[in-house]
């Protein structure tokens, strides 16, 4: 299981990075998003990988650590905050500029 | 400071508070004319003054009054002040001829200007002077010391339209400012080697401190701090550029004051620091090179005031020099200058400013035979500059005389025996040249050249402080034991911090060497002065070294390149930003990796299941579909809402459900967001990368994706020691819930998550901001060329949808109650009732949805921070800190007992923000579709 995981934060890591370098603000978006599901997993791993052990305190249950959850919803709901306000910012930067470009020189 | 403070203590508190508190009264004053601003800053200044008088007559019968009051004590930093008699000589050059300098700048500026801010700057400089030679630490000092800096740039600049005043008044901030962070540096060194910021007890070291490894670097920081302010060479050139100030204020600062904090430091510390050969050969020899430098320089200026600076320059540089030699009574005759040369100097600027005020300008090409035209003014001037050239009856041949004496009588120059007194001879011929020079030049010399106006003599009062000035020349150059040595004793005793030696001030001492040397540098100075002619055509043909142009080159050059390197780095390219940020990140971490230690891997992993490898192919089939696929845009954003599932059924099997819980609802809108935009973006696809670029990013992004894998793999098999053995143990009996991440979240990380949904109330106020008046064009085809539907909203949607709310509702109330003891919690049940609304949007279209849904987002964020930040506030009254919560069970008939906590108060505020922040963004580009096809139609 967590050579499964690795390997999908790792493929995560490489297509955003690679959809954050394009020259498009929606490839960015989508970039940004794909970078934040591997980064909202590696921290939730960073707790270690527990099957059937939710935080929750149950007599004679033992749990997961419940601390990077914790860290990990919140990261999930800022990550939508952000999407939301690049989202608004490609389209101001649309109208203001007649273009979905990210940058104003390089466009290959 | 003990007990009760002595009235003499809090006196001298009041001297600097006094001048701080009347800096504003000017600009108050000054809508009752200019006289009012000049006399609310006289005001001030005899206030002080008024003050200090109490405080003189104690200081002068060899007390010192001390101030102390604790401000920083960890950093060594105290309020503690003290007068002696330097502070005490300081204090009153600096209010008396502040008064006359504010007397002669009413008359002296032009009638438009209303002088308030002039005058305000003016006492605040004038309160950073006191500062500095009444501080008893270092540190207090150099704030102080910097508050000068800036403040005579202020007044430099005062004239701010005129580009010479900016220029010189940005040189002299550099130069002074950049000597002040060498001071600074000098000052914690000094600090750390005597183990105390506290002067007194920095005196009292000076053994220990010259003894230390460190005194050379120290020494040379401070002095070069020193050096700047006082305009030593080869740092002198911001004094002649600072003359674009305006005249008072040079007669202010470049006379008396604040060139003067430079070798104030010096005679402070003197006794701490000097005795040594380092400070022989530096202060002294910057001393003498200043000191001839400054007076060959002068001779060759045409303006007067440029004159003027020089010869202030050359005698800074006779004070360090005499500062420099290290001998009691050297150290007495600097002192003395310092006081000879205040009143001189500052009485000679403001006659060149009469001068400029009646002629219009400042040549001595131009301006000649003055004498005929205003005699009384030329009369105080013509006394001045012979004190300045050192003429017998006269202040300034008493302290030239103590220095030529110095350079003759002291038995220590084996070395430089008979160069001495030759060179100071010299320096003193040069002196007598320009000051004859400027005598002759301005007020004989023939007829005046093209002047724009007539001048006469100007008024009354402008002229009064420098008979002022001018009659104290005369009363310390023929009665000097009787006016000047109390005073001067006082303050020497407190620099040299030890007995006075026998001296006596006398204009005769019978004829000696010194004397001869005077007569020497009279005679040869007039002669210089005859054989000027050929002199200045020799100057002429110099190439012109100018080291204020230099500077200004040096620093013109220094910008451009800056502003170039900007250019270079930041070009506005997001996708270079984002390539470099990469490379540095995978170079960091990188570097972190390999060189860590590595930890024994022990921790056995779990065995694959095949639904895990099955999600993991799903997920890999959708990032890279995404990736490979994103110029097909909305196959590219199902392919990424492929892996939001997959990570949420990620976070179900990896016993995280509340996170399973939030991701899907994020995910949902997410996806409608993107949808939403995906509909204004341009259609066709921009033209793909080329292709070594395709392969420069794929390089990265499977490096990048390489390195991280990599490193979950090491993190998942090293052990760890979780903090969450407190969380688990607290939640319950200190929480009052079960669902320990719930209560983390609103509960021992309450303050983490109230800045988080501030953060999100952000968004959405910053979301309104970008959209507001946003214009976008609705296209009507899309990429493949297909008209859009224009149809009204299905039907069975609208009727589905509209029974689901109150199911949806009900069901994010429920989650939202269960959320302290089971998954759930403000942030799910919000993103439910979000994602619930917004299907209202969609289904039925913003012209339903939007009347029938509370607006003003504003005021929902309000409140929703208002709950959480006031359930926080709540626990204060009972004494406890922010955010703490309380629990208890509540028995509710047909539901039984339900837990309560007053941490729901705070999740519902959680709430109200998450949901009004999805509500926000997405109806807000709802709004923005309906402005568009208004626009369109």
């Amino acid at each position: 299981m967590e050579a499964l995981l690795a390997t999908a934060i790792g493929a995560l890591t490489a297509c955003g990075v690679f959809l954050i370098l394009r020259a498009r603000s929606f490839p960015v978006l989508l970039g940004l998003t794909l970078l934040s599901y591997a980064v909202n997993l590696f921290l939730f791993a960073s707790g270690r990988l527990r099957l059937n052990a939710p935080p929750l305190v149950q007599a004679g249950a033992t749990s997961t650590d419940p601390l990077p959850q914790a860290l990990v919803l919140t990261a999930i709901v800022i990550g939508f905050g952000m999407t939301a306000y690049l989202a608004m910012l490609a389209l101001r930067g649309l109208s203001e500029s007649g273009s979905d470009r990210v940058d104003c020189g390089d466009d290959r | 400071m003990n007990g009760i403070p002595e009235p003499a203590s809090l006196l001298l508190a009041a001297l600097p508070a006094l001048a701080f508190a009347g800096v504003p009264l000017p600009l108050l004053f000054q809508r009752f004319g200019r006289t009012s601003a000049a006399s609310a800053a006289m005001a001030v200044m005899a206030a002080c003054l008024a003050v200090l008088a109490p405080l003189a007559a104690a200081v002068l019968a060899g007390q010192v009054a001390t101030f102390a009051w604790a401000w920083l004590p960890a950093y060594g930093l105290d309020l503690s002040l003290r007068l002696d008699g330097l502070g005490l000589l300081f204090c009153l050059l600096i209010l008396g001829i502040g008064l006359l300098v504010v007397l002669y700048a009413a008359w002296y500026f032009p009638e438009g200007d209303r002088l308030g801010r002039f005058f305000s700057v003016l006492l605040l400089f004038m309160g950073a002077m006191l500062g500095i030679v009444l501080s008893a630490n270092l540190l207090l000092l150099l704030v102080f010391w910097e508050l000068t800096s800036v403040s005579s740039f202020l007044l430099v600049a005062y004239h701010g339209q005129r580009n010479e005043s900016r220029v010189g008044a940005r040189m002299a901030l550099a130069v002074t400012g950049g000597g002040g962070l060498a001071l600074l540096a000098g000052f914690l060194l000094l600090g750390q080697i005597a183990g105390s910021y506290e002067i007194p007890a920095i005196l009292e070291n000076g053994q220990r401190i010259r003894a230390h490894a460190l005194y050379t670097p120290m020494l040379v920081l401070v002095l070069l701090g020193a050096f700047t302010k006082s305009a030593q060479f080869p740092f002198h050139f911001w004094l002649p550029n600072a003359m674009a100030a305006p005249t008072p204020a040079s007669a202010y600062l470049h006379s008396a004051t604040m060139v003067k904090a430079g070798v104030f430091l010096l005679a402070r510390l003197y006794p701490a620091l000097g005795g040594t050969d380092l400070w022989f050969w530096m202060v002294g020899g910057t001393g003498a090179l200043t000191l001839a430098w400054g007076a060959a320089a002068a001779l060759f200026r045409n303006d007067i005031k440029g004159l003027l600076a020089y010869s202030t320059i050359s005698h800074l540089g006779l004070i360090t020099l005499l500062l420099g030699l290290e001998t009691p009574l050297s150290v007495i005759a600097g002192i003395f200058h310092i006081i000879n040369h205040a009143i001189f100097k500052a009485s000679l600027f403001m006659a060149a400013g009469i001068i400029d005020h009646e002629c219009g300008t400042r040549d001595m090409r131009r301006v000649n035979g003055m004498f005929r035209r205003m005699p009384i003014t030329a009369t105080l001037a013509i006394i001045a500059a012979a004190s300045m050239a050192g003429v017998p009856l006269l202040n300034g041949f008493l302290s030239k005389e103590m220095f030529f004496a110095e350079t003759v009588s002291s038995p220590q120059f084996v070395l430089i025996g008979w160069a001495l007194p030759l060179f100071a001879t010299l320096a003193g011929m040069l002196a007598v040249a320009y000051s004859a020079r400027f005598v002759h030049d301005v007020f004989f010399n023939g007829e005046p050249v093209d002047l724009p106006r007539e001048p006469h003599e100007p008024p009354r009062w402008m002229r009064a402080p420098v008979e002022l000035l001018v009659l104290l020349c005369l009363v310390v150059g023929i009665l000097p034991a009787w006016s000047v040595a109390p005073l001067l004793e006082a303050a020497a005793a407190a620099a040299l911090h030890s007995p006075l030696p026998d001296f006596e001030l006398a204009l005769w001492h019978g004829f000696n060497r010194p004397l001869l040397m005077s007569l020497v540098a009279l005679a040869g100075g007039v002669l210089i002065y005859v054989l000027r002619r050929p002199l200045f055509a020799w100057y002429d043909e110099l190439p012109s070294v100018h080291a204020g142009t230099a500077f200004e080159r040096a620093h013109r050059k220094l910008a451009g390149g800056a502003g170039r390197l900007l250019a270079t780095i930041d070009n506005g390219s997001l996708q270079r930003y984002c390539f470099l940020l990469f490379c540095f990140t995978l170079l960091l971490g990188g570097w972190a990796f390999f060189s860590g230690a590595a930890s024994e891997a022990t921790i056995a992993g779990h065995p694959a299941e095949e639904a895990a490898i099955a999600a993991l192919l799903a997920l890999l089939l959708g990032c890279v579909g995404a990736t490979v696929l994103h110029r097909k845009r909305l196959l590219a954003l199902i392919l990424v809402s492929v892996v939001g599932l997959v990570v949420t059924l990620t976070f179900v099997r990896l016993s995280a459900p509340d996170l399973a819980l939030t991701q899907l609802a994020v995910e949902t809108g997410t996806i409608i967001l993107m949808l939403l935009i995906l509909y204004y973006l341009p259609p066709t696809s921009a033209p793909a990368s080329s292709a070594p670029r395709l392969i420069r990013d794929a390089f990265i992004a499977c490096l990048a994706g390489g390195a991280i894998m990599l490193v979950t793999l090491r993190m998942l098999a090293v052990p760890f020691a979780p903090l969450s053995g407190f969380y688990l143990d607290q939640a319950l009996p200190g929480g009052g819930g079960t669902n320990v991440v719930n209560v983390i979240l609103v509960d021992f990380r309450g303050f983490d998550t109230l800045g988080e949904i501030t953060v999100l109330a952000m968004v959405a106020l910053a979301s309104q901001a970008l959209l507001d008046r946003l214009i976008l064009r609705a296209p009507d085809r899309d990429a493949d060329g297909r008209p859009w539907a224009r149809d009204a909203h299905p039907l069975f949607l609208a009727m589905l949808v509209r029974p689901l709310l109150p199911l949806a509702l009900a069901v994010s109330v429920y989650v939202f109650l269960r959320g302290h003891n089971l998954p759930g919690g403000g942030f799910v049940a919000g993103l439910i009732t979000s994602v619930a609304l917004i299907l209202q949007y969609l289904a039925n279209g913003i012209a339903f949805a939007q009347p029938r849904l509370p607006g003003k987002p504003e005021r929902w964020l309000a409140l929703g921070l208002l709950l959480a930040a006031g359930i926080g506030v709540a626990s204060w009254p009972w004494g406890r800190p922010f955010l703490t919560s309380t629990h208890g069970e509540l028995t509710v008939p047909l539901l039984g007992p339900i837990g309560l906590a007053s941490a729901m108060v705070f999740d519902l505020g959680v709430y109200v923000v998450v949901v009004t922040v999805a509500l926000a963004v997405l109806s807000g580009l709802g709004t923005l579709s309906l402005r568009a096809h208004r626009g369109s139609t």
